[in-house]
């Protein structure tokens, strides 16, 4: 018999009842919670008159439509009404049933994929879910995490349960180590690219391998945020020190003894040396470059010293029609270089890249500089009020500052521009976010879909340059 | 949830790939706490011409008469053909909150994102995976014949054609019998209670770290 994949192990450690027909209950050990997807999942509970099956498995805090101006009036500040009311709506159940919720005043608000790991509340080898596909990004504990829909958000409050069918397993292997200037992010992308969007549908996929181990918790947070993107629900990476040191003395972690079993327990997190795998993509580390998406999908993407594809040479008739319609979008011509490409705003946020080492990284770039005068806004939206009070300990908003970008309050922004942080019809941004679809951060807006390092340099020169010339310091 | 049987009616043609959440319903609508009122709002950014707004009314919008649910010989259709990896992105099942609203009981396509083929089922939406020369063909009858319609049926796991083609497709049995029967997931789920409760006593002496977890501080 061969070994087991990580996916089966957390899989096997979940399994509350196989049913017969194929599918089976799966326990959840943590629910994140905000205000977008849950209040007609609380509306369902109280419908159904039933409670939650453990309210201690919850954790809650608005992000989406958060202002991340002047917070000073509070929920009641909320410019947009719709907004305010999905706000206040979510305070009232966490307030009804009990919930920890962070609240948009607390000092530890956030979007919720920082504010779980930064807490301790995910752990290697829970199940987590959120009623957000982004989900993803806390495999990268060891833990099996993914999105999920308002009703199963509503059946996880009442029977602390899913009804999963097992995925197969895809093993995303990443050879040797990649090179400066070259970061999660831009594996991520790499890895899309080569696989397409939907390249990862119906698996669970493990990122495993050299380039992936050097990565710190937070690269390997980006990466399994962007598992989406490649079409899997679940990505993860194995346990390892690098983890361990992460997760140590964090708020709700275990402690003392309890701490010492938990290490224990967490060493088997990995897959056997003969685990088999149903797919295995492999890239070489060396290879990768910074990328750039050009198009309106993440898997429309390339390095920063490549150029915009020519419709005219592909020959696979639906492909070329989606380039078409993406450049007609993007307003960009067949084979341009990307380094031409002209930016209106950068974005440096988002659960993919808003965390301390991703505002660290722009801020080296950043610093010194100035941003070009072409552009029309350059944001910095820290992922949580800790990660904005680490920042501001280490003088980073200063030094955003200086340079001519705005340093903000944390939550989602301009990922989705669901609150007042938006793109203009035809604006061209670089972005540090996960999305690059039509109107995703504003009607008629451009998206590029880049690293924190690649954003800053960008937001210097006005348009993308390749940052490892910036870090080795000859950029003009 | 509503049962789905059999579904006969008119076929829209959503000819294109990757159709993602955010084209099926733009972020602006999902403010609402509500789970209904979407259907104006589905796919918001091709089918008007404007930007819309949650709670406008939709009724004077400039259309974009190019859009296929804006061409008459679509209205009233039920059924949306579409091309691979559809309902890719977001988790938001607003987009099938949004499809059922507007009147889509069914999707037809050769693949779809998997958080939006499962929100499909939740909702009384059945999301049916046909081979990509078997969409080919139905893409193509649907843009010859004007008023072309289909019947689903999901007993038998059939799409049939005006001229009784016949297309068998597959569907996860416990799914089939909750669409077949309009079940509530929750209930099903709960009748495993003691199961659940079972597995929390054994869990919790092996990983005690799991639970009593977030208390408020
Ligand atoms: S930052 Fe963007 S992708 Fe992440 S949860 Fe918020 S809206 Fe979703």
């Amino acid at each position: 018999m061969s070994g087991k994949t990580l996916y089966d192990k957390l899989w096997d450690s979940h399994l509350v009842k196989q049913r017969d027909d194929g599918s089976a209950l799966i326990y959840i050990d943590r629910q994140l919670l905000h205000e977008v997807t849950s209040p007609q999942a609380f509306d369902g509970l109280r419908l159904a008159k039933r409670n939650p099956w453990r309210i201690d498995a919850n954790l809650a805090t608005p992000d989406h439509n958060v202002p991340t101006t002047d917070r000073s009036s509070g929920v009641d500040g909320i410019a947009d009404p719709v907004s305010r009311i999905q706000v206040k709506t979510l305070d009232e159940n966490c307030d009804e049933f009990g919930i920890v919720e962070f609240k948009m005043l607390d000092h530890r608000q956030g979007i919720v994929h920082v504010v779980g790991p930064e807490q301790g509340a995910t752990l290697p080898g829970m199940t987590v879910v959120c009623g957000d596909s982004h989900t993803s990004t806390h495999g990268a504990f060891g833990a099996l995490a993914h999105g999920i829909g308002t009703s199963e958000v509503e059946h996880v409050l009442a029977t602390q349960c899913l009804v999963q069918k097992k995925m197969k397993n895809m093993l995303i292997r990443v050879n040797g180590s990649v090179g400066p200037g070259v970061t999660a992010k831009d594996i991520v992308l790499a890895i899309i690219g080569k696989i397409g969007t939907a390249g990862g549908t119906g698996y669970a996929v493990e990122f495993a391998g050299q380039g992936i181990s050097d990565l710190s918790m937070e690269g390997r947070m980006t990466l399994c945020n962007m598992a989406i993107e490649a079409g899997a629900r679940a990505g993860m990476v194995a346990v390892d020190q690098t983890t361990i040191d992460y997760v140590k003395g964090r708020t709700y972690a275990p402690k003392g003894e309890l701490w010492e079993k938990a290490v224990a327990a967490w060493s088997d997190l990995h897959s056997d040396a003969d685990a088999k795998f149903d797919a295995i993509v492999e890239l070489n580390g060396a290879d990768i470059k910074p990328q750039v998406t050009w198009g309106t999908s993440p898997e429309m993407v390339t390095s920063v010293d490549g150029t915009v594809p020519n419709p005219a040479r592909e020959h696979d008739a639906v492909k070329k029609e989606a380039i078409e319609r993406a450049l007609v979008y993007m307003g960009l011509t067949p084979d341009m270089a990307i380094t031409d490409i002209k930016l209106d705003r950068v974005f440096i946020g988002s659960c993919t890249n808003s965390r301390i080492e991703d505002l660290r990284a722009a801020a080296e770039v950043v610093k010194g500089r100035k941003v070009a005068a072409t552009l029309k806004q350059a944001l910095v939206v820290p992922g949580s009020g800790l990660v904005k009070a680490q920042a501001e300990q280490e003088g980073l908003d200063k030094i955003f500052v200086e340079a001519g970008l705005e340093w903000r309050e944390p939550g989602c922004s301009m990922c989705l521009a669901m609150n007042a942080d938006k793109l203009g019809q035809g604006e061209h941004c670089a972005s540090t976010s996960n999305r690059n679809f039509e109107g995703r951060q504003g009607f008629g807006g451009r998206t590029h879909l880049v690293s924190p390092a690649m954003a800053a340099a960008a937001a210097i020169a006005g348009h993308f340059v390749d940052v490892r010339e910036f870090l080795s310091g000859d950029a003009n | 949830m509503k049962a789905f049987t059999t579904l006969k009616g008119i076929v829209a043609p959503m000819d294109r790939a990757n159709v993602d959440t955010d084209m099926i319903i733009p972020k602006q609508f999902l403010k609402s706490i509500k789970r209904t009122g979407f259907g104006k709002n589905l796919f918001d950014e091709l089918r008007y011409l404007d930007e819309g707004q949650p709670d406008q009314d939709c009724a004077n919008r400039p259309l974009n008469e190019n859009f296929v649910l804006n061409q008459s010989r679509y209205q009233g259709s039920n059924i949306l053909l579409a091309r691979q990896n559809f309902g890719c992105g977001s988790s938001r099942e607003h987009a099938p909150w949004a499809l059922d609203d507007y009147g889509f009981r069914c999707v037809i396509a050769p693949s779809y994102a998997d958080i939006f083929f499962n929100n499909c089922f939740k909702n009384g939406i059945l999301p049916v995976i046909l081979s990509e020369s078997d969409v080919d063909l139905l893409f193509k009858e649907t843009f010859a014949t004007e008023g072309y319609q289909l019947e689903v049926r999901l007993a038998e796991q059939k799409v049939v054609t005006p001229d009784g083609k016949e297309f068998g497709f597959e569907v996860d049995a416990f799914r089939k019998h909750c669409l077949l029967n309009g079940l509530d997931d929750i209930g099903l789920t709960l009748e495993d209670a003691d199961a659940i409760k079972a597995y929390e006593v054994s869990r919790r002496q092996e990983a005690p770290w799991l639970f009593d977890a977030i208390q408020a501080s």
